[in-house]
């Protein structure tokens, strides 16, 4: 791992809406290949970290550095940056006035100007990929949730992105089509996808990670392999905050 | 020049005038506001009816009425009545005819789907807790109507107040001809009173409304939340 | 009813319809251009000009178009700026039609979700580009009902041109009753004109609004 390039870079990153930090110290590695997942009490600021790493939300101190390149600058090109760090959404939010395929090639031919064919036909490979072959020519309010949300993960692949960020991207959905989304990613994984995810899933946290980052309130408490992460916390906050999820999957597994 | 036309609006009782023209308008479209809401609400209920032949005639004039200009229907009422029947009525008496027949129309159709809004599963919740039916209305399903009905039927009041500005063209002495009025009167010592008399004219309909306007507005959003 | 006074009328109300049909439509497709600017200007919340945006949408909808007209038609010029009586009409048609248009172009663009927009941005569409494929095709169907309405209420409101000296229907209708009492014939084919011209737009307005609310648009 340590040999290989580092991706993406964030050095003391800070986010603040305004009524106090969000994310107040925030520095990490990725390396190419690498599979981060963050976890963390709702609102400790994954999600927002995720949401500044693609420029969604400004940083208000700190760099952020896409292959040694500095992007949290005032005049960066997000479009160029984003079309390298792709992202899925909790809501699945495909196009509602597109078909799957028109919400797919979206990217690769308006952004990207790819030749229409050709991103086609890729976009036919991967919706394979996902099992979704039968719905190119479907609207998204014909989709199930899972299927909604697979096809947004096709939508991110074909723009080529070097990185992938999920954010909570099971968190809207009926249990019974959680397991379908997060098999398309853990296959991402195997195959070599560079990826951060925001989830409150653990069992798939410890299948899918190679690094764990446990954040809470606004900083990482806790950085490390899964086995290091579920088996020896270092800390007290970490600690509780497994503890209350072993908790509640007694109960039922609710996770409010 | 500019300077000297405003002039006009201070000088004698021009002001005073004006005013008093504009609540011709106002009263009349008060009046209608009124009626159209009593006349409007038992529409609106009248328009649930299961009775077909009830339904397709007010389905029929409710279309009627919505789709011709007022101005037509104010010539109807003003210049055909009269005609047909030997009625005479004044401009103002049209008006007020006319505009009740328009607003109920319209209050009716906003009554109806104010009540269509409110969801069968209120009823029964009321129930559930106990309450009688006088209750259930009184505590449950009047104010859920109410809180869709008012922001839109006081849209519907500032829309008549300048519907109403058409009385003129039927021979009310109204703001506009009031107006024309200190114009036509000032023609020689002031003779370009038209930009600045009829600019107050434009600016009192929009106080006269604006505030209603702004009202709905905030009601709207203090009870969606 | 005086069917030969009716038949020989005929042709001078078709002259005042295709007035009103013509002024209407002009005045429409203004109103649609003034109201989607003064919407996007909005959206993009572009300093200063917002706030005009707004004094004018205030003003459009909270006067009357009879009042604007006297002002554009009997006022304006004594401030040394004349505009012949079509002119006066089309502007004042798109100064009120432009406020309630913006205010439907408004709602529509208001209730795409804002998380549209982020994906839109992350799939690497620029603003513009995010707005005109993703945004704006979803807003522009929440807004037909409310564009279709004010174009309804917009070719009402043309019963007033004959106060600058247009010769609408209003005004031929006047006009024959005051000439040669004919009120029954003249109201009848003056409700009969204005039937003809706002029944197919009103029945299309219907059937667009329906097809809006079934197509099942959103998720």
């Amino acid at each position: 791992m340590e040999k290989k390039e580092i991706v993406l870079e964030l050095k003391h990153v800070r986010k603040d809406f305004g009524n106090g930090p969000v994310l107040k110290d925030i520095s990490l590695q990725l390396h190419k290949g690498e599979v981060m997942v963050f976890i963390g009490p709702s609102g400790c600021g994954k999600s927002t970290l995720l949401r500044c790493i693609n420029g969604l939300e400004g940083i208000q101190g700190g760099e952020i550095l896409l292959n040694g390149k500095l992007i949290s600058t005032e005049n960066t090109k997000w479009s160029e940056v984003r079309q390298k760090i792709g992202m899925v959404f909790q809501s699945y939010d495909l196009f509602p006035h597109m078909t799957v395929m028109e919400n797919i090639l979206l990217g690769p031919v308006k952004v990207q100007g790819r030749n229409r064919k050709e991103a086609e036909q890729e976009a036919e490979r991967l919706l394979e990929r996902v099992g979704l072959s039968d719905k190119q020519r479907a609207f998204p309010a014909q989709l199930s949730g899972g299927q909604k949300q697979r096809a947004a993960i096709v939508r991110a692949l074909i723009m080529k992105p070097q990185i992938l960020l999920f954010d909570e991207v099971t968190a809207a959905l009926d249990p019974e089509m959680v397991r379908e989304v997060l098999d398309v990613m853990l296959e991402l994984a195997k195959s070599g996808g560079t990826m951060m995810i925001v989830t409150h899933e653990l069992s798939f946290a410890k299948a899918v990670a190679d690094r764990i980052i446990f954040l809470d309130d606004g900083i990482i408490v806790e950085s490390g392999t899964p086995e290091e992460f579920f088996t020896r916390q270092k800390t007290e906050r970490a600690q509780r905050f497994l503890n209350t999820f072993i908790f509640r999957e007694e109960k039922g597994g609710d996770e409010a | 020049m500019p300077e000297l036309g405003i002039r006009v609006l201070f000088m004698g009782n021009n002001l005073q005038r004006l005013f008093t023209g504009l609540w011709v308008t106002v009263r009349i479209s008060l009046i209608a506001v009124l009626l159209s809401m009593v006349f409007g609400t038992f529409l609106g209920l009248a328009m649930t009816v299961r009775n077909p032949l009830v339904r397709v005639t007010l389905r029929i004039y409710l279309e009627f009425i919505r789709i011709m200009p007022q101005l037509v229907l104010l010539f109807l009422v003003y210049f055909g009545l009269s005609k047909a029947f030997g009625i005479n009525l004044s401009g103002e008496v049209s008006a007020v005819l006319v505009f009740t027949l328009w607003g109920s129309a319209e209050m009716g159709d906003l009554v109806r789907g104010a009540s269509n809004c409110v969801p069968k599963h209120q009823y029964e919740s009321g129930a559930a807790i106990g309450l009688n039916r006088g209750q259930v209305y009184r505590y449950i399903i009047l104010p859920q109507i109410l809180r869709r009905l008012v922001p839109p039927a006081m849209n519907l009041t500032t829309r008549m107040i300048k519907t109403t500005s058409l009385v003129v063209m039927i021979g009310v002495v109204e703001v506009l001809k009031v107006a024309q009025q200190i114009i036509e009167g000032n023609r020689y010592t002031v003779p370009d009173s038209a930009l600045w008399v009829y600019g107050a004219v434009l600016l009192l309909y929009f106080l006269a409304c604006w505030p209603v306007s702004l009202f709905a507005r905030h009601l709207e959003k203090v009870w969606k939340n | 009813m005086d069917t030969v006074f009716i038949k020989e009328y005929i042709p001078m109300y078709a002259k005042a319809a295709e007035l009103t049909i013509v002024l209407g439509g002009l005045g429409i497709a203004f109103s649609l251009i003034a109201g989607l600017l003064c919407a996007l200007i909005q959206y993009f919340r572009i300093p200063l000009f917002k706030r005009l945006v707004n004094a004018y949408i205030e003003l459009a909808r909270n006067t009357p178009l009879l009042v604007q007209l006297f002002f554009l038609y009997f006022g304006l010029p004594k401030a040394g700026i004349h505009f012949s009586s079509e002119t006066c009409a089309i502007i004042g048609m798109t100064f009120l039609g432009g406020g309630y248009m913006a205010e439907a172009f408004r709602s529509g663009l208001m209730s795409v979700d804002k998380v549209q927009k982020e994906a839109a941005l992350a799939v690497g569409l620029n603003h513009r580009q995010a707005l005109m494929y993703v945004i704006f095709p979803q807003a522009l169907a929440v807004s037909v009902p409310a564009l279709c309405a004010n174009a309804v209420f917009l070719i009402k409101e043309t019963s007033v041109f004959s106060v600058v000296a247009l010769a609408d229907l209003m005004f031929v209708a006047k006009d024959l009753i005051g000439l040669y009492y004919k009120t029954q014939e003249a109201l009848f084919m003056l409700v009969t004109a204005y039937l003809i011209i706002l029944l197919p737009v009103s029945v299309l307005a219907a059937y667009l609004e329906r097809r809006v609310k079934y197509a099942g648009i959103g998720n």
